[in-house]
């Protein structure tokens, strides 16, 4: 299956997930499917889904671990868990919850607090440069999230420490719980930003998954001394009509009948339209 | 009879010895320094590091490097490296070690009122009660260098996320170049016929005083100086406490707010142990007053002198 099918194939999964368990955050999960599809199937990743913590993996964290539901099905079919799993989604007993925790096979940390990622990945990728290793750490954080002051304590200390082993992908879809980030606490240009902190940045239509794949590869090819972002602009609520762009997408449901047609194999994918 | 010494420079002594050899110790700072961290900073510049005065940024790395397989020490002041980012703690060592093995150890310095001319930012009276929020975590509270520098050994070799209180001050030792038996988590220092002290700390020394100024009155109070609060030997504590009649907690924290004194009771309560309780700690409120440590602590209720009032005080109004 190549990516662009395989993007289709994880949204209509993700779909299925929220159906079954409405607790769980879909709109801010479309905007991350294409980096993940990426990331898992594009060869970004080194994993080992049989042995998920060896230590020759890269590390990837999920630091918007709510809007990450989209992973549920990706690493069922990787094969880091049993594809009946997904079923239970929400249920008592099941280890996939509502907002993930480290309890799921294939998730690092933990993932429902948000700006604890990027400092923890820091330490990762820390550890990894100074025992010699060549490992690479990657981070996927939302932009509301960069809101967390504690961010910005990492961003300062991964440029400090040249910590080019580090990736940070920032799901661009600049709208966090109440409304748009810009209206909240606006970024600006996030590149010149972050540029501005010693990151070298990458941009990229988030939706654009061969972009994103080959962005993501330039990225982890590149060991210069400095930290690097990808800012990925995505759109929330991705593929779903009244949610794409709501503002208050994040806790709007849409109606289960509309999702069924939505992913109804009858129709020609609503997403490829787009 | 060793010399006065600060209990960080203990600890960091053998933090700066087990370096040598074991490469899996990494020790961070807040922008926090002492002089023997001078002798880590420029012996092992690979695994040390000043992340800043970011305290939750300290967490994260430290939570980072021991995913990594690090043995993880990170330092800063007490008020800082607990309350400043008890998130980070919370969420980065003490759930995150419930699923994967981490060992970290936050020493944070400045116990109480020991930052004495700093106010009350630099000084902590609420580290307990929060700390002891955490039922995973471990906490570690000596009274002296000797305690304090016997305390890295038991830090090293248990897994899981700690936090260990030290004083900022330097203090005379109570053990004497023979630290207690740590796996006890206590240590009686006096035995008493008609109650204890369990005291914590730099409250520990306090105990010893007040324990002598009731002994004049021909009352027999021992003095227990409690240096774990999360890991003790609880059938001998029991036994302690069935044998005694009156017990008082005393500690450089807030009064009746969930430090030792809660500790205690919750003890005497899962005992089924039958002992008048009382319990002594810093009047609960904030205050910006200057003065000497002994000024403060008369002032606020954990002075030798009204120590020994409010135990001579409970133990007249029980007739003893």
């Amino acid at each position: 299956m190549d990516l662009i099918k395989r993007s289709e194939w994880v949204w209509r999964e993700t779909l299925n997930v929220h159906l079954l368990a409405p607790e769980t955050r879909l709109a801010s999960s479309l905007s991350s499917i294409e980096i993940f599809v990426a990331l898992y199937y594009g060869g970004v990743l080194k994993i080992n889904p049989k042995n998920p913590y060896s230590d020759n993996r890269d590390r990837c964290i999920i630091s918007k671990g709510h809007g990450s539901i989209c992973m549920y099905p990706i690493l069922a079919d990787l094969g880091y868990f049993p594809k009946e799993e997904l079923k239970k989604v929400c249920q008592p007993g099941s280890f996939l919850g509502g907002i993930p925790d480290p309890i799921i096979p294939g998730y690092e940390t933990i993932n429902g607090s948000l700006g604890h990622g990027l400092g923890v990945a820091s330490g990762m990728a820390f550890g990894i440069a100074r025992k010699g290793a060549s490992q690479d750490v990657f981070v996927l954080a939302g932009d509301g999230e960069l809101h967390e002051g504690a961010n910005w304590e990492a961003i300062m200390f991964a440029s400090q420490h040249c910590l080019d082993n580090l990736n940070l992908i920032i799901d661009n879809n600049k709208i966090s719980m109440l409304g748009f980030t810009n209206e909240i606490i606006g970024h600006g240009d996030l590149t010149k930003r972050l540029g501005s902190f010693g990151w070298k940045c990458w941009e990229v239509d988030g939706h654009d998954v061969l972009a994103v794949c080959e962005a993501l590869h330039e990225m982890k090819k590149e060991r210069n001394g400095t930290p690097k972002v990808l800012i990925a602009n995505t759109i929330k609520g991705r593929g779903i009509p009244g949610l794409e762009n709501q503002p208050l997408s994040h806790i709007i449901n849409p109606k289960p009948d509309l999702l069924n047609q939505l992913i109804s194999p009858r129709l020609i994918s609503p997403r490829l339209k787009l | 009879m060793s010399n006065i010494k600060a209990m960080r420079d203990a600890f960091l002594e053998n933090v700066w010895k087990a370096m040598h050899n074991d490469r899996e110790i990494f020790f961070l700072t807040a922008d926090f320094g002492s002089p023997v961290l001078d002798k880590i900073r420029s012996q092992f510049p690979d695994r040390f590091v000043n992340v800043g005065i970011a305290e939750q940024n300290l967490i994260n790395v430290s939570a980072g490097l021991a995913l990594e397989g690090y043995k993880v020490f990170a330092y800063a002041i007490a008020p800082f490296i607990t309350m400043r980012c008890y998130e980070q703690i919370r969420v980065n060592l003490a759930l995150l070690s419930t699923v994967r093995k981490m060992n970290v150890n936050l020493i944070g310095v400045g116990a109480g009122y020991s930052y004495v001319v700093s106010g009350p930012t630099h000084q902590c009276y609420e580290d307990l009660t929060i700390m002891r929020a955490m039922p995973n975590f471990q906490i570690l509270s000596p009274a002296d260098h000797v305690t304090a520098g016997e305390m890295f050994n038991l830090c090293l070799d248990s897994i899981g996320p700690k936090y260990l209180r030290l004083d900022a001050q330097q203090l005379t030792p109570i053990y004497n170049n023979k630290a207690p038996n740590l796996k006890s988590g206590f240590e009686i220092l006096k035995i008493g016929l008609d109650g204890y002290i369990v005291a914590t700390g730099y409250m520990v020394h306090t105990a010893l005083k007040v324990s002598e100024m009731l002994e004049e009155k021909s009352l027999s109070i021992g003095v227990v100086d409690m240096f774990n609060l999360t890991n003790y030997d609880e059938e001998n504590l029991s036994k302690v406490f069935k044998e005694c009649g009156y017990i008082f907690s005393l500690e450089e924290g807030f009064s009746g707010c969930g430090g030792l004194d809660a500790l205690l009771f919750n003890f005497l309560s899962k005992n089924q142990l039958k002992a008048n309780f009382h319990n002594i700690g810093v009047e609960g409120r904030y205050s910006f007053e200057l003065g000497t440590r002994e000024i403060l602590h008369e002032k606020t209720g954990v002075g030798p002198k009204i120590v020994f009032s409010q135990i001579l005080a409970f133990l007249s109004s029980a007739n003893i």
